[in-house]
């Protein structure tokens, strides 16, 4: 019996030693994604994940040799949850902005596309303060473009925010909404040139104020782990170098989005 | 833990709670003005009479408040016809959508608890009633119905505690009520729990503020059924004395 209890003890104590080691390495990593922001990130008929991010994210761990594991997870709770520890990594699209610095890390941009508003073709509404004034703008709550819309417009419009950009689209069509704000590049490819999308186009000049915008979309990390910021950096430069950026780029896009 | 956050945007909580309130009061308004026809007309033993009142009931306490709201705020908006008619105006906005879905929700709630209180009226009541030559119409004006509501009160106090809490599902489609400030909180400073914490006190003494409000009403209304007040009898010892 006692030998019994001393095996138990001691392989439970090396398995508990060995995963530390293994997650100090970063043999596996837990990566946060949105699912619900084509054509970076969404979920199939048959609930599987597909996107620019979701295939960034896997090019990356191919990169570091690392075992992935993709978590899905709303935006409102995308980062609490990396800071509860769900996941190390949040790859979704998320831009780098001083507000969310004080809470994570972040790693270089992977991409960095525009903002732009979207209109109701024949509806004529132009962007400027006048043109504005009375309109209702629908973006997702908590993005670069709310911010931007709040800060730059919020005493003219009528701001309403969704949990996901497919709700904002969805209002849109719906005919609640007369203009949208979000990434150039996102409603492009999930909305523009889709069947619901068809009476919409693009209105007024692209946004990128580093002030609402950031440097563009990177990967954020807890603080603590400033080491997998670095080995996520050196993943970025190397499948920016060797080609595979490019090609999982070309997949999704006529033009780099990686931005100048 | 990090409250700088929810000071800073104390305003946006208060905006939120007075649209929470507009839309329960308004709910709560509206659902007992519809609830009433319903309750009598579920409680008439013509089979005709009670079945569309009995159907309403049971739709609207069937399905879930989400479900309902969801119907009338993404459901309605597909069809060409409606958002071509001058009823758009209405369904255009999320505040109304909710306020009509939580207007017929409480309302079914409600004329079932109606509906329960007026068909356990005492027989005598209404005997006595009938003795006196009264006609249908004022045995329920004045006894089937003031009887009823006085019975139904701690269950529609309960009702009244539900809605409250249910209008958080407004913060749901766009509106920013009190649960939808919180959200918003919680997204922009990434402090789930002191966002939402908040908000649960609010909500907390808003239903505290109902507790205290129905009890009052029941001490009121319902004095006649709560045991007589002991009155101030000399005692042996004052006799005694004198």
């Amino acid at each position: 019996m006692r030998k019994l209890v001393t095996a138990v003890v001691t392989a439970v104590t090396v398995a508990l030693v060995s995963t530390s080691v293994i997650a100090g390495e970063w043999k596996k990593i837990r990566i946060g994604v949105e699912g619900a922001y084509p054509p970076f990130s969404s979920i199939t008929a048959d609930g599987k994940l597909v996107g620019f991010d979701i295939d960034i994210a896997n090019a990356l761990c191919a990169e570091l040799g690392a075992e992935c594991e993709l978590v899905p997870q709303d935006w409102d709770g995308i980062i609490p949850a990396l800071l509860a520890k769900k996941y190390d990594a949040i790859i979704a699209s998320m831009s780098i902005t001083e507000e969310r610095k004080k809470k994570v890390a972040f790693t270089n941009k992977y991409y960095n596309t525009p903002a732009k508003f979207v209109r109701r073709k024949g509806s004529g509404i132009e962007i400027s303060m006048e043109g504005l004034k009375g309109k209702t703008v629908g973006v997702q709550r908590a993005t670069t473009h709310d911010n931007f819309i709040t800060g730059e417009f919020g005493e003219a419009v009528d701001i309403k925010r969704y949990a996901t950009q497919d709700e904002a689209y969805l209002d849109a069509v719906a005919g609640r909404l007369d203009l949208l704000l979000a990434d150039s590049v996102a409603m492009d490819d999930g909305f523009l040139k889709t069947d619901q999308g068809k009476d919409f186009e693009f209105v007024g000049p692209g946004y990128s104020e580093v002030k609402y915008f950031g440097e563009g979309a990177g990967i954020a990390v807890r603080k603590e782990d400033q080491d997998l910021v670095d080995m996520l950096n050196k993943a970025i430069d190397a499948i920016r170098a060797n080609g595979t950026y490019e090609k999982i780029n070309s997949n999704y896009f006529e033009f780099d989005v990686y931005g100048g | 833990m990090d409250f700088d956050a929810i000071i800073s945007n104390l305003p946006l909580y208060l905006k939120g709670l007075w649209v929470t309130l507009q839309l329960v009061i308004m709910a709560l308004a509206a659902g007992f003005v519809l609830a009433v026809p319903v309750a009598l007309a579920a409680a008439s033993r013509n089979l005709l009479v009670a079945i569309i009142p009995k159907a309403f009931i049971y739709f609207f306490r069937g399905t879930p408040l989400l479900v309902q709201m969801f119907m009338i705020y993404h459901g309605f908006a597909q069809f060409d016809a409606l958002r071509e008619s001058f009823l758009w105006l209405v369904f255009r906005e999320a505040y109304w959508c909710a306020l009509i879905a939580f207007s017929l929700n409480t309302a079914a709630y409600t004329a079932e608890i109606l509906r329960g209180a007026i068909e356990q009226t005492s027989f005598g009541e209404v005997e006595a009633a009938k003795a006196c030559g009264m006609s249908k119409p004022t045995i329920y004006r004045r006894i089937v119905l003031p009887s009823s509501f006085r019975r139904a009160l701690p269950a529609y106090g309960n009702e009244v505690i539900f809605m409250l809490h249910g209008s958080a599902l407004a913060g749901v489609i766009t509106i920013v009520d009190l649960f939808g400030a919180a959200k918003i909180v919680n997204s922009r400073h990434f402090v789930p729990f002191e966002s939402f914490i908040t908000a649960g006190v609010f909500y907390l003494c808003v239903t505290f503020f109902l507790v205290w409000l129905f009890k009052r009403l029941e001490h009121h209304w319902n004095a006649y059924l709560r045991p007589r007040e002991t009155i101030a009898v000399p005692t042996i010892a004052a006799t005694a004395a004198d």
